[in-house]
């Protein structure tokens, strides 16, 4: 949590800041602290711990804006760093857009706790810790006598933050998370050694798997080992819940309000439009109790909401903070997603495969690229080719490429399983008549 | 944002540290101690704190950093972003054992703890004591400045991007939007380990990058230009400028005249200049020696053996002047230096850091970077390049049937251990008949280390430092770095496309 020391720190350059000339202020204060310890072949590698602090200022000064931190949280420091961050500013053109937003847009810090924080957090034992880095550990070792190395971790991490704007709004933001994680290495073919991961994640220390971590990490990568690559052609794709939501974010990234105003999009005059086909829907679900991503308002302090971004494959919104609304003079909406979550199916990751005659599931991206103006990617991956219904080959060194709007039209099935502790709420998805360059 | 690089903190009030000269080392640490507010006595504790657990080795760096951006959009310089970090990180080596911490100031309490969480790597009874300091003389600087950061008023900066904008906008009636930025970073860098080793390295950074947005016909399309260098106020003249943007303009015009190829295994023709992004990806993670020591990279059996064409040698090098990869001392203590890790075809070094040469036996290469004081070092690369052949690049091409020629990149990636290694081809042509003919775009291209530097088969005269805003992650940490290429033909890779 803040200190009440540094809330008083934060109130204190606002009204300095004010004193100074500035019209507009927020600012924001955050602590953290983190530790983590690593171990290879159950030797302790690396220990880590941290605690950090700091503040930011975005200065709204004669109709210009300029945004300025620092982790010198020192009174006297801070005079002199507002004051000439307020000369510098006066420095930059006008720019009549920049405002904070209207105070009817917060939050009113009127919602129960999201419970993102366990209380817990600074108790856990480091012996713990340590053990439950050691355990998923001896999950792999010494299983199959051609490992190299078995890297485990634990890691952990609190955050606060405490934001006051100088038209009213206050609010508090905090959380935990905890992480276990596995990273096998093997001899394979010739001089190549394949590796592969797990890891499971949690907010509350109590709710976090600490057991088949290591294990699942060994069974992936035992079922990669003979990789190879095959023919170039058109395939089914089915893309794993550890890797779908890279297919999702381009579409997020082209309804950000600065790309669009900036012409950098492919989702251009695409609102009210198809995007994708009818099995395409996408909610905003920021309320989520004890979910990572959830929170009651944005960086601009506006309250947040549950929204349908995209229904049925038409787009409804763009995501439009209060800079860019007053600049392209239409509505605000709220700066970022917080919880996106993709309609689900019936079907588990397993099921889906079944259905596949000839495809590839893709379990890793290795690089690549969209291209924000026209939406065409092309990415390296890696994963395995399905035929009738079964996983016949475990396949790398291959390339799926396409368009964002094609592909999501091409939307085929999807699974009903996304990552219980991600923040993006992405299951397993299918796609038909994919372009993959191999052989 | 230059008037937040110069402001001075209470307890350096009228320090200014010695640094863009290779002055004498002892006045260059003195004046660094007082700027950060730190004694020698301080430093003394806290090395024999970070050791009071039995540890082989600890290094304190203390960092204090500004960075300032400024930036134009919609043809007005109407953005301004500044940041001061500081804070000193402790890392205590026990074996092939790190442990790590950091405090945000110098309260030699705080400083205490953190040590004491360090040195918890280690338990033994075994007490190392720190050495007296001796001083490493920045002996050869590879980035001085003429006029540093700290000196310059955003006012100063401001017309080279309104320049830049209407550069662009008059090169090509195509232009719909441009947005530029300026960003520049001083660090100031102080350096103890319990060998005795003290330094202090003044770090200047400069970045410019400029995006074009271009209409035809209904089509929209972008592109981008950037320089990056270790200079002071000296890199910004009419030059530059002009050359970028040019350069954002052909960048951009290209892709409307550009097709996604037809996938595949063929041959590739790596242009000369950022197609060392090949060599980042395809070998130089590889040769990073935490992966080889832990067995788990591709080449850890490969020192010493022939794993190229004999005509083939690859640099890593932390000397070139005012490169953004360039060190004049690592953040372990190792001055930079030019590593070769391929020569004549063999595979001669892997980059090391404290940790590894430790454990080969030898010399460290100056490749322990870190991101800043929040992190330990680890192996990094620095300028990676191939040396030129003795073909031209019309040799090469000509020597080609049916490929690709790939020109402008974006960004890369590699699997230590499997080899898979991938870049991003924002642009380049097709080969036809020895020819270069219909432009292409927006392709991934995929292959394996060891095979990809096999199948390299000419290697031209035209060998070229590519110096844009090139940023490696590894572990978690962004480290500037820059790499090379004569042109180049690669037998066969995996090339993204229709099929």
């Amino acid at each position: 949590m803040i200190s009440n020391q540094n809330k008083k720190l934060a109130q204190w350059a606002m009204e300095y800041a004010q004193k100074n000339g500035c019209q507009g202020v927020r600012i924001s204060v955050y602590s953290g602290s983190n530790t983590s310890i690593d171990l290879r072949n159950n030797k302790t590698d690396k220990l880590q711990q941290a605690a950090e602090n700091g503040m930011s200022l975005n200065l709204f000064v004669d109709g210009r804006y300029g945004t300025f931190s620092t982790n010198r949280l020192v009174k006297k420091e801070l005079e002199g760093f507002i004051k000439q961050a307020i000369d510098s500013t006066r420095y930059l053109a006008k720019d009549e857009a920049r405002t904070l937003p209207d105070a009817a847009r917060y939050y009113k810090g009127d919602k129960p706790d999201l419970n993102l924080m366990d209380n817990k957090f600074d108790g856990v034992n480091p012996d713990l810790k340590m053990s439950l880095a050691n355990d998923i550990s001896n999950e792999a070792m010494g299983k199959d006598e051609r490992i190299i190395s078995v890297d485990s971790s634990y890691s952990d991490n609190e955050y606060s933050s405490y934001r006051i704007t100088s038209n009213g709004f206050e609010g508090d933001q905090n959380g935990t998370s905890f992480a276990l994680s596995v990273s096998v290495s093997m001899r394979g073919e010739g001089e190549a050694r394949p590796s592969s991961y797990w890891y499971e994640s949690a907010l509350f220390l109590d709710d976090l798997k600490t057991t088949g971590i290591g294990q699942k990490a060994l069974e992936r990568v035992l079922q990669k080992l003979g990789q190879k690559k095959v023919a170039s052609g058109k395939y089914t794709m089915i893309v794993d819940q550890l890797n779908s939501s890279q297919l999702l974010r381009p579409i997020i990234d082209a309804m950000s309000g600065g790309s669009l105003q900036q012409k950098n999009s492919f989702l251009l005059d695409k609102v009210g439009q198809k995007i994708g086909n009818d099995l395409f829907t996408l909610t905003d679900e920021p309320h989520r109790k004890k979910a990572p991503g959830a929170r009651y308002f944005d960086f601009e302090g506006v309250a947040t909401q549950p929204t349908n971004v995209i229904e049925n494959g038409t787009l409804n919104m763009y995501l439009i903070d209060t800079y860019i609304a007053n600049k392209m003079k239409i509505e605000p909406t709220i700066s970022s997603l917080s919880i996106p979550v993709l309609k689900p199916g019936n079907k588990n990751l397993e099921q889906l495969i079944a259905d596949i005659d000839k495809g590839i599931l893709v379990t890793g991206f290795n690089g690549g690229n969209s291209n924000s103006t026209t939406g065409d990617f092309s990415y390296g991956i890696e994963g395995f080719l399905i035929e009738n219904g079964k996983r016949t080959q475990p396949i790398s060194e291959m390339n799926v490429t396409g368009n964002m709007l094609a592909l999501w039209s091409s939307l085929a099935a999807i699974g009903n399983d996304p990552r219980p502790n991600s923040s993006w709420q992405i299951p397993s998805l299918v796609f038909e008549g994919v372009d993959f360059s191999g052989l | 944002m230059a008037l937040l690089g110069s402001m001075t903190m209470p307890s350096m009030a009228s320090s200014n540290i010695a640094g863009t000269d290779a002055k004498a080392p002892k006045d260059a640490v003195a004046a660094a101690m007082k700027h950060f507010g730190v004694s020698k006595e301080d430093v003394r504790k806290v090395l024999s704190a970070a050791l009071e657990k039995g540890g082989d080795y600890a290094d304190l760096f203390f960092e204090h950093s500004f960075a300032n951006n400024v930036s134009l959009m919609d043809n007005a310089v109407n953005r301004a972003n500044s940041n001061i970090d500081f804070g000193v990180g402790i890392r205590v080596l026990a074996g092939d054992q790190t442990g790590y911490a950091y405090v945000e100031n110098v309260d030699l309490e705080d400083m205490l703890k953190a040590a004491q969480t360090a040195a918890r790597i280690a338990s033994g009874n075994k007490k190392t004591a720190p050495v007296a300091m001796k001083g490493l003389p920045i002996i050869k600087n590879y980035y001085p400045v003429i006029q540093s950061w700290e000196e310059v008023t955003l006012k100063e900066k401001m017309p080279y991007l309104q320049k830049l904008n209407d550069a662009i906008f008059a090169l090509d009636k195509r232009v719909q939007k441009v947005s530029a930025s300026l960003n520049d970073e001083t660090s100031h860098i102080l350096f103890f380990n319990s060998e005795g080793a003290q330094y202090y390295d003044y770090r200047p950074m400069i970045s410019l990058v400029a995006v074009c947005i271009m209409e035809e016909n209904g089509k929209i399309e972008n592109g981008y230009a950037a320089r990056s260098f270790r200079k002071g106020k000296e890199f910004l003249n009419d030059d530059i400028i002009k050359l970028l943007a040019q350069e954002a303009v052909d960048k951009t015009a290209i892709m409307f005249k550009a097709i996604k190829p037809k996938g595949g295994e063929m041959p590739v023709v790596m242009a000369s200049g950022g197609s060392g992004i090949l060599l980042h990806e395809a070998i130089g993670h590889a040769f990073e020696a935490d992966f080889n020591r832990k067995n788990t990279s591709i080449f850890s059996d490969q020192l010493n053996k022939k794993i190229c064409n004999e005509h083939i040698s690859v640099v890593d090098d932390g000397t070139i002047p005012f490169n953004r990869g360039s060190v004049n001392i690592d953040d372990e203590g190792i001055y930079g230096q030019k590593t070769y890790i391929v020569k004549d075809g063999v595979l001669t070094s892997y980059l090391h850091d404290r940790i590894s040469a430790k454990y080969y036996g030898v010399n460290p290469t100056g490749n322990g970077r870190r991101e800043s004081f929040r992190n330990m070092p680890i192996p990094r690369m620095r300028a990676t390049y191939m040396e030129p052949g003795n073909v031209t690049e019309e040799e090469i091409i000509a020597s080609v049937k049916k490929g690709i020629f790939a020109e402008n990149f974006t960004n890369g990636q590699v699997q230590i251990g499997a080899g898979d290694f991938t870049f991003f081809v924002k642009s380049g042509y097709l080969i036809e008949n020895g020819k270069l003919t219909q432009p292409i775009k927006d392709i991934n291209i995929i292959g394996n280390g060891p095979k990809a530097l096999a199948d390299i088969t000419m290697v031209a005269n035209n060998d070229k430092i590519d110096d844009g805003t090139w940023t490696c992650g590894k572990d978690g940490q962004s480290c500037p770095v820059t790499c090379g290429m004569p042109s180049a033909l690669v037998s066969k890779l995996t090339v993204g496309g229709e099929s």
